[in-house]
């Protein structure tokens, strides 16, 4: 079935994929679910109608798309205008801002934000392409607004609920504008909803980018935190390896300890593994490799801090650390290195 | 092709690889390896790769059977100076060179020849 009259059941309807293609007046309540499935070029909707609706022509509904557009952007844009300081005041109301310091810092995000909005809909921006540039300077705005609260410690929720809360100001605001004119109504609260809809899932998501940039900073300031070198000796360096080992702990371990042994010269090095805390196959595979990287480059190794339960679960797992130099505490390790590379303590009397 | 060339320093062989080693160099460097510990009897080899930045399956194999033709030609070969990168490498690969000997710099590398060559003296 092409573009034509819509009889008011529950039928699909094949239009041209390259088509840009929206529904409006009676049609746009309508047509909210549908399933749009792509086929040579073209684009099927299946259209929901409502009981005993009336004939529309589908048409007229289409040429008319680019017209109905620009009203529905107009009636918000015209409002925006008018009314923005008390929209920002019932903004703040909805939002909450009841404290004032708190209060004076959301109205000058919620001026900067509304004055983006209004240059973003007098470009002529439309809501189903978000990523348009004519959102762009509303993205950034929406971002760094993300990004603060983030800092601050805000949550999600919270963040997108003070956008969301523009819209029943917006929404009460374009129905005393649009009394007069109720054919315009629909369409025009349907693109306020769409618009600050798609507001608030980008700070959302711009505000989850922004707790995972946090997160993966700490991990990496964490990793580089849980790993030093440090010499027990001249000739004996020492790791003291804490937390969980994993590949990637491993290889930073293993990279800064044969960094150090070149530089330092050292024979011996000792890793401790008492702040691990548990002992698996893949994390003794970790500790071989680095034990065989450190005899490769010429100098030898003791692994030391294995506690009881660890020695046992090594034994049961079947790992074998034949050749490795195993002690119990540190202290031994550290005598057993003394031992090796020729030195003697001896206690005065 | 370039030759890696062998240096004799009373009874060591010294071969310092400043290049990054070609499939070819390497089995130049094995044959020609083979025939001067023959040819003077040495009893030790070292290695001084502490140059190499860059390394292969192929090169590490090498390492191995070097060793292995130099213990038959009864000498011990010492590969000293490996960079933290392809020690790193080579694990990865898998290869831990058994039965090659290794020490952190040339100084170290002659301290542990002449050992091992005192432990043979005294027939251990």
């Amino acid at each position: 079935m092409s573009a034509g009259y819509w009889s008011g059941v529950e039928t699909f309807l094949r239009l041209p994929a390259r088509k840009e293609v929206r529904f409006t007046g009676h049609l746009a309540l309508r047509c909210l679910s549908r399933a749009a499935r792509q086929t040579n070029g073209t684009i099927e909707y299946f259209v929901y109608p409502t009981a005993g609706g009336p004939l529309i022509n589908l048409q007229a509904c289409l040429t008319t798309q680019k017209e109905a557009m620009q009203r529905e952007t107009q009636a918000l844009f015209e409002v925006l205008q008018k009314e923005e300081a008390a929209v920002i005041e019932a903004w703040l109301d909805e939002s909450k801002a009841t404290e004032p310091g708190m209060r004076r810092a959301m109205q000058t995000d919620a001026t900067e934000l509304m004055g983006l909005l209004r240059s973003a809909l007098r470009a002529g921006a439309d809501p189903a392409r978000f990523d348009a540039g004519e959102w762009q300077d509303l993205r950034l705005a929406l971002a760094a607004l993300s990004k603060s609260r983030a800092a601050q410690g805000q949550t999600a929720g919270e963040t997108s609920a003070f956008v969301l809360a523009l819209k029943k100001p917006l929404f009460a605001k374009v129905q005393e504008e649009l009394r007069q004119r109720p054919e315009d109504l629909a369409p025009t609260l349907w693109f306020l909803s769409t618009t600050v809809d798609r507001l608030a899932q980008h700070t959302a998501s711009t505000f989850q980018q922004a707790r995972e940039d946090i997160i993966r900073r700490q991990q990496e300031e964490l990793l580089e935190l849980s790993t030093p070198v440090v010499k027990l000796w001249e000739g004996v360096l020492a790791v003291p390896m804490i937390g969980v080992l994993d590949s990637s702990r491993t290889q930073m371990v293993m990279e800064a300890l044969l960094q150090q042994i070149v530089e330092t010269g050292s024979e011996l090095a000792i890793i401790d593994i008492t702040g691990v805390p548990t002992v698996d196959t893949l994390v003794a595979q970790h500790l071989l490799k680095t034990v065989a990287a450190i005899r490769l480059m010429g100098a030898d190794c003791i692994i030391s801090g294995i506690r009881p339960q660890i020695a046992q679960t090594i034994v049961h797992l079947g790992i074998d650390l034949q050749g490795v130099n195993t002690k119990a505490t540190l202290a031994d390790a550290l005598a057993l290195a003394l031992r090796k590379s020729g030195w003697r303590v001896v206690k005065e009397a | 092709m370039e030759r890696i060339p062998i240096l004799r320093m009373g009874n060591t062989l010294l071969v310092t690889i400043q290049v990054d080693m070609q499939d070819q160099t390497a089995l130049a460097l094995q044959d020609d390896l083979a025939g001067r510990i023959a040819q003077t009897g040495a009893s030790g080899v070292m290695i001084d790769i502490s140059a190499l930045e860059i390394v292969d399956s192929f090169v590490g194999r090498m390492l191995t059977s070097i060793s292995g033709i130099a213990r038959i030609l009864s000498a011990t070969t010492v590969v000293v100076g490996m960079q933290p990168a392809v020690a790193i490498t080579l694990v990865e690969l898998g290869l831990s060179l058994e039965g090659v000997r290794t020490a952190l710099d040339v100084e170290r590398g002659m301290a542990l020849l002449a050992k091992v060559r005192q432990e043979v003296a005294l027939g251990r």
